[in-house]
Formats: structure tokens, C-alpha cells, sequence
């Protein structure tokens, strides 16, 4: 897109330009901001950059954009172990957990995951723990019809985790590969629901371990990204993140703070609304997107 | 977490009290500050050039009162210019002539839309109108089903006719006919004497042009009165790309920021208000249909310096 090519074409224009006085420094670091990386985060990207800068010397904006890239692509870290943990073990179905602030695509990702798994032939129960928000639980059944999973849900209002314990008990008893738990969006600042997710966690945990904790966050998400997954990581432990609508013009810049804090690996991309439009998180892509 | 922009302007101005006038140094270290709490803010950075630009000229011309140190002159300032960009021309919900008014929402996905046509439905309804509800996003799995739920929360009539993306239904591209079921709700509300229409639209992209131009097609055939661009307060430097798209898309004479009960500063306000001019009508607070607000700037202003305590502090000196 447009802003994508800008983010590469000034970089590279800065990098290209040989000598780099503040001001360049200071462009540089505002390229970074305009993904999303926030201060901190482009601040320290930027002293890398420069620091390597001063030590190998640029002469072609080749060399510059691969220098570039080689530093982003540092910065988010393509050793970490990125591999979703949805397969039955020691006998039981894998249970997979995801969580999130409001409207960011956590029902969505359920659904698309479902549908990769089924697709590989597995046996998948999903489980509506969010009787909260209006049809939610209509959603999921529809993401579950379409992809061919067994759905387990309540009336609008039960108890979130009793919700989750059946679908997981649902799940053992069928002999499910994967139990897929989606809950209802919540803000990191309300206690009460954070206290509410805790004890979904808890309940389940009393008939199965739970296997990974997706925290959905979408990719327009400023700053309150890093804050949000501060939180619910000290709620639910987090083990990764999925980046949904990559498939706009955002570009989710704030997963690099939220990987450098926390040590939770990005594991899945959105890119887009279909069933299809699921993907394992790249590294490499992902910086590539951010040059444009 | 952060850093309130007083803790860091009352470091810049550490031993200035009383100089008259600020330095052009004391400016430019001050614009620094005032840079990183706007981007911590998610202030978009274009936005946050150009408002730097404003206040380094104000505050260079400006006398410096008795009243007040340096920094909290400074805060004043920007605070002032703050909510001259944020309120603007704040004003009321337009409504038709010859009813029925006509209010159709749009933004990105997973914004706020379908709560809020929910929330206006019954904060118009509390006022005596008689809204209905017309569900044309056809397109997210059971959008339909919510608005139907939100809108007996609501206490109102939606209209209906395409149950949308349902799992009883065959997916075929895109789906149903979102623009004829809003002309046919409009036509409705007119036959039913409903004497306002709010139209729930799909989430699209600012870069999906399909979508963008079912938009404008919706937009054609009700003649909204009002158009609100619903925008999450959590969303960061996308906020200028976006809201361009939207009003280059379909236009909206109005912009509503939702989940404002969160802790983001919302700096997406600024940046919408000063890149479209269009005006903040309303805050969206809560997931309950009663968690709605109109707009205060003053108080926008604080949240996004970070610094409820702003005004205190100043009448204070
Ligand atoms: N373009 C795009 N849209 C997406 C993506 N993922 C989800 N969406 C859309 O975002 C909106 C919200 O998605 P949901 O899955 O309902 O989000 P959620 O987190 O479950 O929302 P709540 O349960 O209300 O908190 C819907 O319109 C989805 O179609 C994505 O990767 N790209
Ligand atoms: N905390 C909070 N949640 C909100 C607010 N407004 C909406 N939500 C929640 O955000 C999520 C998405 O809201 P929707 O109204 O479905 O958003 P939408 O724009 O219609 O989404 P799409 O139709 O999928 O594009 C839901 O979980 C809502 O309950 C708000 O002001 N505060
Ligand atoms: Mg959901
Ligand atoms: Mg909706």
C-alpha cells in the first residue's frame, strides 16, 4: 500500500543518503513511529541502527536496506517458537484459550483456527464462553457449522466457565483433538471481568491443562496494546499472540514492545474475515510489510 | 505507566520560575516533551508536527503570567489549544426536516458500530423519538442476530429482512443486498412512521474498495442526514490513514469514539478531529446500551495529556 512504500522509500532515502545528521536520526525514528512501535521501542531501534551505521559504513542503498531489515527483523526476534500447541497429548484434547480486549477478533480467529484443524482432520469442540455480548454465541456456531465443529454453548448470561468446563469435558469424553475456548472481549482495566477470566482458566484447569492462551490483538492497536497484554499475561499467562487485520493498512508495530516485555512470541496472523485468512506469523513478512 | 506530561515538563523547568519570558531553548526542550506524551497518546505523528509548530509559537510570544511557573504556563497552553482542536464546532445531531432523519454509521471492523446504533436507538428513544433499527451488514457471521438483541435491549423496532451471514445460510461472496435492505428501511420507517432511521453497516477497510463503494452505495440510496465515523479509542498511528479513507470513501459529518471506559488516552480524537475537521458528537463508555456520552473536550483534552488532575492545577496557581 501507500504508506508501506513510504516507510521503505524514507528509510532507504535516509540510509542511502551517507552522512546522517540529527535530524535524519530523528526521521528515522518517526518512520518507526508511524508503525506503531512506539517510542521506546523505535528509540532503541534507531541507536541499533545507528550504532551499525558507524561501524560497517553504508554505500548503496542496497546495503542500506539490508542493514535495515536485518535490524528489524533482530528487533522481533525470528528464534522464537512460534508453533501453536493444538494437538491431543497423554491421551486428551489440546485446550486453547483465547482472550482479548473488545471487538478484536477473537471469535473470528477461533473460528478460523477450527477451521485449519478440521481441515487436518482433527476433531474440534469449540466452546461459547462468552454469554455476554449480544449473538455471540450465534457467531461462533456459525464460524463452527462452517468449519464442521462441534459447538457447546448456554444461555445467554451462564457462568463463562462452566461454559468452558463442558466444552471441555464435551471435548474429553468425544475424544476431540482440540477444545477451543472463546471468551467475551474484555478491557485489561476491569477487574471484575479480568477476576471472571482468571477463574474461566482455573475451572478448566481442574480437568485439563490449559495448552496455550491466545491473546487476540488487532493490528490498529496503539500504544494500550503493550498495556493490555501486561495485563492479561498477570491474568491468564498469555503463551502467545494472534495479530488480526493485517490486512489493513495498520501494521501492528506494537508486537515488538509487547514480544520485548513480555517474551510471548506472535504466533498467528489475521488477514481478513474469511475462513482462509489465517496464517503463522512471520518474522521476516512481517518487516517486509513494514518496508512496504 | 507513563509518564504525565507535567512530571515531565516540571523536569524541563526545574529552577525557571519566573523569567518572563521562555527561551528559545526552554521552547524547543520543551516541544520534545510535549512530542513524546502526544505519541505515548497515539497522537498520529503529522498531527503531532503540526500542533507542536502551533504551540512553539504561541508559547514564544507569549508574556509568562506571575501566577504560574513555566511549566504549568505551558500546560495551560497546550491545553487551551487542545480543546480549541477537539471542540471546534461541537454540535447537536442534526435532524431532518421531512422526518424521517437518516443516521448511518461506518468504520473499521470490531469499532463499536452495532453497540452504538444500539446506544443512540435508546438515548433517542428517551427523548421521545421513535427510531428503527435497519440491520444491513449482511456480511459478519450473525451481525443481524446482535442487532436484533440489541435492539430489543433497546426497547425498538429493527428492520430486518435478510437475516445476513447465519450458519443456516449458504456463504456466497459477499452476500445479500445490504443497499436495498437500507433503502427498503428508510421506506419502512416512512410507512411506519418511525421519525428517526439509524443504519448499521458492515466493518470494512479503508482499503477495501468493494466494501468502500457498497458504503458510498448505501450512503446514495438513504440520503443520510448524519453519517457517523465510529472509531476505537485504542487505535494508534493507523487513526489519519483511516479516517481519510473513510471520509474520501463515503464522507461523515460526524465521529463517535468508542470503549473510552478503557485506559488508552485516545489521541486518535486529535487526529481524527484535526485531519477531517469533522466533529467528536459522542463517547461511547461501556459495553451496556446506557454507557453513552456526548462528547466533552475538556475532558478528551486531560485524558489524552494525561493529567485529570489538569484543571485543579491551575486554578490552583
Ligand atoms: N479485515 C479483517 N477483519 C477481521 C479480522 N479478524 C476479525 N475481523 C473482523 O473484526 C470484527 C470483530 O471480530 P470478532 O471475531 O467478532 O471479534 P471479537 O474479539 O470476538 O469481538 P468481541 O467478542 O465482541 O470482543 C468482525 O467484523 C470480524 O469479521 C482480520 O484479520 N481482518
Ligand atoms: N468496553 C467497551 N466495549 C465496547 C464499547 N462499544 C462496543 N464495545 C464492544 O466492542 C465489541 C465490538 O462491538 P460491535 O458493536 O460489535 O462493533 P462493530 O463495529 O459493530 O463490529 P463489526 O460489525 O464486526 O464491524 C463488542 O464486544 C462490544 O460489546 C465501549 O464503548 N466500551
Ligand atoms: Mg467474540
Ligand atoms: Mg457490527
Amino acid at each position: 500500500s501507500r504508506s508501506q512504500n513510504a516507510f521503505g522509500r524514507s528509510m532507504l532515502g535516509l540510509l542511502g543518503a551517507g552522512t546522517m545528521d540529527e535530524d535524519s536520526w530523528t526521521d528515522v525514528e518517526d518512520t518507526l513511529l508511524l508503525a506503531d512501535l512506539g517510542s521506546q521501542a523505535a528509540t532503541e531501534i534507531a541507536e541499533k541502527l545507528r550504532t551499525e551505521v558507524a561501524a560497517h559504513g553504508i554505500n548503496s542503498p542496497a546495503e542500506a536496506k539490508a542493514l535495515l531489515r536485518r535490524v528489524l527483523v533482530e528487533a522481533v526476534d525470528p528464534t522464537m517458537d512460534r508453533s501453536v500447541r493444538a494437538l491431543p497429548h497423554d491421551g486428551r484434547p489440546s485446550v486453547v484459550l483465547v482472550v482479548g480486549v473488545n471487538g478484536t477478533g477473537k471469535t473470528t480467529t477461533t473460528g478460523k483456527l477450527a477451521r485449519v484443524l478440521v481441515g487436518s482432520d482433527r476433531s474440534v469442540v469449540l466452546g461459547a464462553a462468552d454469554t455476554f455480548r449480544a449473538a455471540a454465541a450465534d457467531q461462533l456456531q456459525t464460524w463452527g457449522a462452517r468449519a464442521g465443529a462441534t459447538v457447546v454453548r448456554s444461555a445467554e448470561g451462564t457462568d463463562p466457565a462452566s461454559v468452558a468446563f463442558d466444552a471441555v469435558k464435551r471435548g474429553i469424553d468425544e475424544g476431540a483433538d482440540a477444545v477451543l475456548i472463546d471468551t467475551a472481549g474484555r478491557l485489561h482495566t476491569k477487574t471484575g471481568l479480568m477476576d471472571e477470566l482468571g477463574k474461566v482458566k482455573r475451572v478448566v484447569e481442574k480437568q485439563a491443562k490449559v495448552d496455550e492462551v491466545l491473546l487476540v490483538l488487532d493490528a490498529t492497536t496503539g500504544q494500550n496494546g503493550l498495556v493490555q497484554a501486561r495485563v492479561f499475561a498477570d491474568v491468564v499467562d498469555i503463551t502467545g499472540i494472534v495479530l488480526t487485520k493485517l490486512d489493513g493498512t495498520a501494521k501492528g508495530g506494537i508486537v515488538v514492545a509487547v514480544q520485548r516485555a513480555l517474551g510471548v512470541p506472535v504466533k498467528l496472523v489475521g488477514l481478513g474475515e474469511g475462513q482462509d485468512d489465517l496464517a503463522p506469523f512471520e518474522a521476516e513478512a512481517f518487516v517486509d510489510a513494514l518496508l512496504g | 505507566m507513563f509518564e504525565t506530561l507535567s512530571d515531565r515538563l516540571a523536569g524541563v523547568f526545574t529552577g525557571l520560575r519566573g523569567k518572563g519570558r521562555l527561551s528559545p531553548a526552554d521552547i524547543d526542550a520543551t516541544a520534545r516533551e510535549i512530542r513524546i506524551a502526544l505519541l505515548e497518546a497515539d497522537v498520529a505523528l503529522p498531527v503531532v508536527r503540526q500542533f507542536i509548530a502551533a504551540i512553539k509559537e504561541r508559547a514564544s510570544g507569549e508574556e509568562l503570567s506571575q501566577a504560574l511557573n513555566p511549566a504549568q504556563q505551558v500546560i495551560k497552553i497546550v491545553n487551551e489549544e487542545l480543546i480549541a482542536i477537539l471542540g471546534g464546532e461541537t454540535r447537536r445531531l442534526e435532524f431532518a426536516k421531512t422526518p424521517p432523519t437518516v443516521i448511518m454509521l461506518a468504520g473499521l471492523q470490531g469499532a463499536g458500530k452495532t453497540t452504538l446504533a444500539g446506544k443512540l436507538a435508546r438515548w433517542l428513544k428517551g427523548q421521545g423519538h421513535t427510531p428503527l433499527l435497519v440491520a444491513a451488514d449482511l456480511q459478519r457471521p450473525n451481525a443481524v442476530t446482535q442487532l436484533q438483541v440489541v435492539g430489543e435491549q433497546a426497547g425498538v423496532t429493527v428492520f430486518a429482512p435478510d437475516p445476513g451471514n447465519t450458519s443456516g445460510v449458504e456463504i456466497s461472496g459477499p452476500g445479500g443486498d445490504p443497499v436495498a435492505v437500507s433503502r427498503n428501511g428508510v421506506a419502512e420507517a416512512k410507512a411506519k412512521l418511525h421519525d428517526v432511521v439509524i443504519v448499521d453497516t458492515a466493518g470494512r477497510l479503508g482499503v477495501d474498495a468493494d466494501m468502500m463503494q457498497q458504503a458510498a452505495s448505501i450512503r446514495d440510496a438513504v440520503d443520510p442526514d448524519e453519517i457517523l465515523f465510529v472509531v476505537d479509542a485504542m487505535i494508534g498511528q493507523d487513526a489519519v490513514t483511516t479516517a481519510e479513507a473513510f471520509r474520501d470513501g463515503v464522507g461523515f459529518t460526524g465521529v463517535v469514539l468508542t470503549k473510552l471506559d478503557g485506559d488508552a488516552r485516545g489521541g486518535a480524537a486529535l487526529s481524527v478531529r484535526q485531519v477531517t475537521g469533522a466533529p467528536i458528537m459522542f463517547a461511547s463508555t461501556g459495553e451496556k446500551l446506557s454507557d453513552f456520552d456526548t462528547f466533552h473536550p475538556d475532558r478528551m483534552a486531560a485524558r489524552i495529556l494525561g493529567m485529570g488532575d489538569m484543571l485543579t492545577l491551575i486554578e490552583q496557581a
